[in-house]
């Protein structure tokens, strides 16, 4: 309990905000994962295997350099992704469409990646700054859509998801896009100059964590800034408040609804792209695989503030890759992460549920 | 009186493009037809209106292609033209025409020279109809008590899974009741969340889609995968219903199905009766549009939340069963397809009216019916748009006609009771 003193004395942080933003994901992650492993024994396995799997969750997520890679690997297009769900939930909106985002955003990332040959900082560059235009794009409908006929974004960004996921399929059997000699839905790889170089590549060829790391923590101070210190941010978070207030004050409601959300998608075709050009190095048909589901999950764990995302991004990340771990040790299958991050939400989003269970976390009101 | 009501609602200055955007799509739409299926079709479409077989046949419809196409167009160009010049607020309907037209339109460009049963056709829309309607009845139970229900997929998902898994066990009939349980405790899990803890409504559903994935996944992978006989439940038989069933195209359509669709229409029409003809219906929509005025009246806002999102849950599950007891009788990761979200749209196409979301169940079925049915015409039109049709009528609907349609006053808010 003194180490949590010290860092509320470091960071000035009064009682309340401390137990809001620290206590209670820490306290929601391990009941969530808790639930979990009590679904592993309720599924017919052993203790010895939920026993395996517990620790395999932690040793594949922190327990070695290449284990942190991978972790950080897999945080790099959550962190992304879940930037711009942030975005959206201050400005008031719900954007379920990241994974379709992604998708859109990675599909047309690899296009480019493979088809132009231009030099090496340029091609890359190109690269996402494609992907991040189409992802905004594709979310620039619903935005578009919410502001001008108040079509709910959530409908018509799950909509939109469901036709990503034809259109990646569709474009995937093109002949221009489809490796040649193939008959599966994937697509040719992208040139070497259009790859994020790898960061500890130095050490081990095989450390997969990747420059958009780097990006991605760019990205959220970036998004920071824009939200807490500029004026398109004041006007997000003033719509997301009271729509109604905002209009009166003279705030465009209506373009800021459709930047809010062109800015989620293009974080999300951010996602997109660095997947593709940082780890993939080509599109397959599950090659988003639900990243933007999860990233619902990152924002709202951050509590959509940009360094919230970067930890809980990292959090998710981690389940991730020692998901991985516990699937290949102890044989458990990758849907209990999907089941834990579910049971994350929950929690999260209900903190009395928390403060009934562990009550004595909690000053007595 | 009136004008102190519109004053209390929401300054939406986006409601006029509503008509407007809804025109000009209806306009795009019949350039888009006249272009894409009136040029260079040839022959007659030849549609099979019954079977050799049967008792009562009925002669072939034989439609001339390309004028049948023109006049489609037209009207279409005609309504969309309407809807720009005289913005009428009641624009469903004409909407639902061109709608129509079009798909009709590209029906007959599809089968110029050729034939196609149009009865199998309608039979498999009021099949494909039967999960949507049952979502947007789950919803409209949810909404009409001001709760939103994104989770109704995850619910139908979760039927789905628990109709698989103990109908293999302990037979169908039994299964379909678990199924509808377990609809019913997700039913119970989200009024928990939204109305005792007061969690955002659409954050709450959105979750207990994700754990519902995640669960079925994960027993899919961890029990029905290495038990496959948990996983083979015995699908409803179809059951004829006597005379009926022998009338042309509504004999098949109608009167052929198994329990599924005549307990859908059922619940339908209780679902009618319930909310518009019952004191506990009246309640349940005096919570959802003003729950502070219901509750000064007496009534529980808490317990007509619980109870309708409980039914809302139920039906869900009903639905879900559909997937695996009404249609193939085994269970596959993430099968509903998002059914659950398109029964939300057919729900806000039928503006909360049960009937109404019925209809738009039938539309949605169609398109559905027609993605598979086409197949065996060979369009020159890739399956993968073809799949897409669905969706992108969905969009369209929500944002065409949700201006001119209102949800329940309270939705989406938590209900805090003052002491």
């Amino acid at each position: 309990m003194k180490i949590f003193l010290k860092i509320r004395q470091t960071f000035s942080i009064d009682k309340a905000t401390f137990l809001d933003i620290f206590i209670i994901p820490i306290l929601a992650t391990s009941l969530a994962i808790t639930i979990g492993l009590l679904l592993l024994l309720l599924s017919g396995e052993s203790y010895q295997t939920a026993l395996r799997a517990l620790i395999s969750l932690f040793v594949g997520s922190f327990g070695s350099v290449s284990a942190l890679s991978e972790t950080l690997t897999a945080s790099t297009p959550l962190i992304f992704a879940a930037l711009g769900i942030a975005i959206g939930f201050r400005a008031g909106l719900f954007n379920i469409g990241a994974e379709g985002q992604i998708i859109i955003g990675g599909l047309a990332a690899v296009i480019v990646g493979f088809s132009v040959e231009l030099p090496l900082l340029l091609h890359l560059t190109i690269v996402l700054a494609i992907g991040a235009a189409f992802g905004a794009g594709y979310a620039f409908i619903s935005g578009w859509l919410k502001a001008f006929t108040g079509a709910h974004e959530v409908i018509t960004t799950i909509m939109l998801n469901l036709i990503a996921f034809r259109l990646l399929d569709f474009f995937l059997r093109l002949p221009f896009i489809q490796k040649e000699g193939r008959n599966d839905p994937i697509s040719k790889s992208v040139l070497e100059t259009a790859e994020l170089p790898r960061l500890l590549g130095f050490i081990d060829p095989n450390l997969r964590i990747h420059a958009g790391f780097l990006l991605a923590v760019l990205a959220v101070v970036l998004v920071y800034w824009i939200i807490f210190h500029t004026t398109i941010g004041f006007e997000f978070r003033t719509v997301g408040t009271n729509i109604h207030a905002a209009k009166y004050a003279g705030v465009n409601s209506s373009l800021a609804v459709i930047l809010a959300m062109s800015a989620a998608g293009l974080c999300a075709g951010l996602a997109g792209a660095s997947q593709i050009s940082g780890v993939l190095g080509r599109a397959t048909s599950g090659f988003s695989a639900g990243i933007g589901f999860d990233a619902i999950a990152v924002a709202l764990l951050g509590r959509a503030h940009p360094i919230g995302v970067l930890f809980s991004g990292i959090l998710f990340g981690a389940l991730v890759a020692g998901g991985r771990e516990m699937q290949v040790s102890a044989g458990v299958s990758l849907d209990l992460i999907t089941v834990i991050q579910a049971l994350i939400i929950i929690f999260i989003a209900a903190p009395i549920l928390i403060k009934s269970i562990f009550p004595w976390f909690f000053p007595k009101t | 009186m009136k004008k102190l009501v519109r004053s209390q609602q929401p300054i939406n200055m986006t409601k006029a493009h509503g008509p407007l955007i809804a025109g000009s799509f209806l306009i795009l739409l019949a350039i888009f037809v006249f272009i894409l299926f009136g040029f260079g079709v040839e022959g007659e479409a030849t549609f099979r209106l019954s079977r050799p077989s049967d008792p009562y046949a009925l002669p072939n419809l034989v439609l001339p292609a390309e004028n049948f196409i023109g006049i489609a167009s037209l009207i279409i160009a005609f309504f969309g033209a309407r809807l720009i010049v005289k913005t009428p607020k009641e624009y469903t309907v004409f909407f639902a025409i061109s709608f129509f037209l079009a798909v009709a339109a590209f029906l007959v460009w599809a089968t110029a020279g050729k034939s196609f049963s149009l009865t199998g056709m309608l039979q498999a829309t009021v099949v494909r109809a039967v999960p949507i309607a049952l979502a947007a009845m789950a919803g409209i139970m949810c909404e009409r008590v001001a709760v939103i229900n994104i989770g109704i997929e995850g619910m139908m998902l979760a039927g789905a899974f628990a109709g698989a898994l103990f109908g293999s066990i302990f037979g169908s009939v039994l299964g379909l009741l678990i199924a509808i349980t377990v609809g019913g405790v997700f039913g119970l899990i989200l009024a928990l969340l939204v109305v005792t803890f007061r969690v955002d409504q659409i954050i709450a559903g959105v979750a207990i889609n994700i754990l519902v994935l995640g669960l079925t996944s994960f027993f899919t992978s961890h029990l029905l995968k290495k038990n496959p006989h948990l996983n083979d439940a015995t699908v409803f038989k179809a059951i004829q219903i006597p005379i009926l069933a022998e009338l042309p195209i509504i004999g098949p359509m109608l009167f052929r199905h198994n329990i599924f669709v005549y307990l859908a229409i059922l619940i339908v029409f209780s679902t009618t009766f319930y909310l518009f003809k019952t004191a506990y219906g009246l309640r349940a929509r005096a919570v959802g549009e003003h729950p502070k005025a219901a509750e000064t009246l007496g009534i529980s806002v808490i317990k007509t939340r619980f109870v309708n999102v409980i039914i809302g849950g139920m039906i869900a599950g009903f639905g879900g069963a559909w997937f695996t007891l009404g249609s193939v009788g085994r269970f596959d990761e993430g099968m509903t397809g998002g059914r659950g979200f398109i029964g939300l749209a057919a729900m806000i196409f039928g503006r909360w009216h049960p009937v109404g979301a019925l209809l738009a169940a039938l539309v949605f079925g169609f398109a559905d019916s027609l993605q598979q049915k086409l197949a065996i015409l060979r369009t020159p039109i890739p399956s993968e748009f073809l799949a897409m049709s669905p969706y992108i009528v969905t969009i369209i609907v929500v944002a065409g006609i949700v201006g001119s349609a209102r949800p329940p006053q309270a939705i989406g808010k938590a209900y805090v009771k003052e002491s």
